[in-house]
């Protein structure tokens, strides 16, 4: 079909070319998805070392909440942080709509569920294991949790990697929250959905080989660092 | 005690400092880590020198006015101008929860009920284009032949063929319905048949419509920007109802106190006035002139 | 003056022969029972350890031979009853910071050899490479303390986690069946390994299948039937003529 060649064609040119647009949207996303990705690791991973370990009273409901968290449409989230946001909603003083300062929040917001999930099950795996072991050794709860993070860093990196893949691959939310500003909060996505409504296809097949291509660089990256760490 | 106990002793006692400078170090890093993210959220890089949000239709920001007026803006001003595309019924949602300082859509009924509930100062009619039929290249409802927009769009009901309605509530879903009314079709009853809501924006409808060899409306300019045409053509143009009015409203700082009025109305003003208006008509695509305007 | 300090220098000034162990020693268990939704699993233990040798627990598949062991460490508390080390309460923290625990099935953390030991030197405010080098040459693992833990051999796992349970520096090791399913010269590296560290005068208790091995290690034993002591008999007697019919059945079983 032609217009696979056309815009892998294209892909290439802008690549080759150093698009100082394209530039700029890729950065934006990078700088959105991997600060939205180390918060909601900063807050899941210990959320759900908590999960994991400890015995609450309302921790089903919590787990109940975290999974069904999971399976939020980000369009549905993007919507419940514009509300937030707007200078109609509670946290309107903030002036953050439309700025990338949005974007983290809704991607955070997105991610976090899944990183706590994901981190819940590898922690929980581990704990049954070393329970006793640390509890023979008097080690108080916040060290346990701390350990136990850093004995499972390298599945807790395909934890990350997982988070990071589902922030910069959304559109639902950025758009909403972001509004796909040019020069402002124009990310990847928001851009492949701008040209794929203005018809330009073949500019929207690029610019998502060259999504998929970042993807693969980072994912590349977070492997090497896993085998690194493993060896 | 036996010597290793004892050089167990010593050493607990020697290097108490050791392991405390070991537990801080990844704090340290945790907290390198925080205050680095803190900064990247609060830095918005175009929020630097003054700005101001803009809610807008797709229709215009598709049709690349803005690429072309808002940089002579800000070569005139200094002012950075922020577009928020969205479709005319979500604009102007967005604008009445004050998110943002200027209106620019294309549904007057709307925009003048949307002032007259005091979101908005004052509504000022800016630029005009039309409305066209598009469709698949054999016309078969013979549109081609029509002599107005009512026959045109009794043709589609009468031989059942496919039309691709935005069905979103935008400022050019309503243009369509007011004219099926007007037509005598009532599309609640065939929607789902012959008659497809797509309830997306005019891109995508026209993407559909395209894939589906349907017809559809479509502002003029959006129409001549959009690149993935394949065989449809206009198949309807011309006729007086299919005028496509815009207008332009500062979003009332009485509503809205962080609205930014002077700012604000000095890019109506300027919009409205001779330097605008001169650039709206000297916008072409493809020797084509999109948008004539017609501010009073 | 603190308390941990009173028993570091009791310690200093004790004679090599009445060792550390001698700091927790003895232990009193008075009337011990526990039980799961009123199913008994152990009634009415009494148990007084005096010597700081080797004391292994011996008896059929669910006796409760690791219940005793998990409820002498204070990893579980009784029904009802009472466990006094030293005439202290087995839950003070005082008491279970000088006892140590190594599980069946070895667990080391995922860092490498030497960072293992140097975890629990820092956890108790220990951290020293001279320590951890001796403990690991102790361990005969000094050679190999850059490798991975995860890498290591089961047998070495265990040496490891033998040498861990050592730098929390303890008076009494328990152990649930350390060498179960290793091969012969596995386990006679880890019984070489509890014997000199016995000999260092920490007090041993270790729950084991393996009679022979208790024939080797144990200076006494403790017989479990049916979640109760049938005897508590020194080792050479009890491998002589026990006394309890249950005893006598379980070694004419296996011998």
């Amino acid at each position: 079909m032609q217009t696979f060649q056309q815009s892998f064609a294209h892909a290439w040119h802008l690549v080759v070319t150093g698009d100082a647009t394209l530039l700029e949207i890729v950065l934006l996303s990078l700088r959105v998805s991997v600060t939205a990705t180390l918060i909601a690791c900063a807050l899941g991973l210990p959320l759900g070392a908590l999960l994991a370990t400890q015995n609450f009273r309302g921790k089903w409901l919590v787990n109940l909440l975290v999974n069904t968290l999971m399976g939020m449409p980000p369009v549905v989230l993007g919507l419940i942080v514009y509300m937030m946001l707007s200078n109609a909603g509670p946290l309107g003083w903030l002036q953050w709509l439309y700025t990338p300062g949005a974007m983290i929040l809704a991607q955070t917001v997105l991610i976090m569920p899944i990183v706590a999930a994901l981190s819940r099950q590898v922690i929980d795996d581990r704990w049954s294991e070393c329970r006793e072991q640390f509890q023979s050794l008097c080690i108080p709860w916040h060290r346990c949790v701390f350990t136990l993070l850093r004995d499972c860093q390298t599945s807790l990196f395909t934890v990350g990697a997982a988070g990071f893949a589902r922030a910069i691959s959304e559109v639902g939310a950025v758009i909403v929250v972001g509004g796909n500003i040019n020069h402002l909060t124009r990310v990847m996505t928001t851009a492949i959905a701008l040209e794929t409504s203005k018809g330009d296809l073949a500019l929207a097949l690029a610019l998502g080989s060259i999504l998929m291509t970042i993807a693969l660089i980072v994912n590349a990256v977070v492997l090497g660092t896993r085998q690194r760490l493993q060896s | 005690m036996s010597r290793m106990q004892l050089s167990l002793l010593e050493a607990h006692r020697s290097e108490p400092q050791r392991s405390q400078e070991q537990r801080s170090e990844p704090q340290r890093r945790l907290l390198a880590t925080i205050s680095t993210t803190l900064a990247l959220l609060f830095s918005a890089p175009g929020l630097a020198g003054e700005s101001l949000l803009l809610q807008s239709t797709t229709s215009t920001a598709n049709s690349g006015l803005y690429e072309f007026l808002l940089p002579q803006y800000k070569q005139h001003s200094g002012v950075q101008v922020n577009v928020v595309a969205v479709g005319t019924g979500q604009a102007i949602r967005n604008a009445s929860n004050c998110d943002g300082d200027v209106l620019l859509v294309h549904a007057t009924a709307a925009e003048e009920k949307f002032v007259a509930e005091g979101f908005g100062v004052e509504r000022h009619d800016l630029m005009y284009n039309d409305f066209v039929v598009v469709g698949p290249q054999m016309d078969p409802a013979g549109l081609l032949a029509a002599d107005n927009v009512t026959q045109a769009l009794t043709r589609i009901a009468e031989s059942k063929a496919i039309f691709a309605s935005r069905g979103d509530n935008s400022g050019t879903h309503k243009k369509e319905l007011q004219l099926w009314q007007a037509a005598s079709v009532n599309t609640e009853v065939v929607s789902g048949s012959w008659y497809r809501e797509t309830g997306a924006g005019m891109g995508a409808t026209l993407n559909t419509a395209v894939g589906m060899g349907a017809y559809t409306l479509t502002d003029r300019a959006t129409w001549l920007n959009f690149k993935n045409r394949q065989h449809h053509r206009i198949v309807f143009e011309g006729d007086q109802t299919l005028f496509n009015q815009y207008g332009v409203i500062l979003v009332n700082p009485a509503k809205c106190p962080r609205v930014k009025s002077a700012t604000g109305q000095a890019f109506i003003d300027w919009l409205t006035g001779t330097p605008g208006q001169q650039l709206i008509a000297s916008y072409t695509l493809n020797g084509k002139q999109l948008f004539y305007p017609n501010a009073n | 003056m603190s308390d941990a300090t009173a028993i570091e220098q009791s310690r200093i000034i004790d004679h090599p022969m009445h060792n550390r162990a001698q700091s927790l020693l003895p232990l009193k268990v008075s009337s011990l029972s526990y039980s799961i939704r009123q199913r008994a699993l152990l009634h009415n233990i009494d148990l007084e350890l005096t010597i700081s040798g080797i004391t292994a627990i011996l008896g059929h598949n669910g006796a409760g031979k690791s219940l005793l062991l998990r409820l002498l460490h204070g990893l579980i508390a009784p029904t009802s009853g009472t466990v006094l080390w030293h005439d202290r309460a087995v839950a003070e923290l005082e008491v279970r910071k000088k006892q140590a625990m190594v599980f069946q099935k070895p667990f080391v953390l995922r860092r490498s050899v030497a960072a293992n030991i140097d975890y629990v030197l820092a956890l108790r405010h220990a951290a020293s490479r001279d320590t951890r080098d001796k403990l690991l040459r102790d361990a005969n693992l000094l050679d190999k303390a850059k490798q991975s833990a995860t890498s290591l051999s089961g047998g070495e796992q265990q040496r490891l986690a033998i040498a861990r349970a050592l730098a929390t520096d303890p008076s009494v090791i328990f152990l649930d069946e350390p060498t179960a399913s290793m091969d012969p010269a596995a386990t006679a590296a880890i019984e070489q390994q509890l014997q000199s560290v016995n000999r260092q005068g920490i007090k041993i208790i270790l729950v084991t299948h393996d009679i022979a091995q208790a024939r080797r290690l144990a200076d006494d034993i403790v017989f479990l039937h049916q979640g109760a002591i049938a005897e508590h008999t020194p080792a050479e007697e009890f491998f002589a003529r026990a006394h309890s019919t249950a005893a006598q059945h379980y070694l004419d079983g296996q011998l």
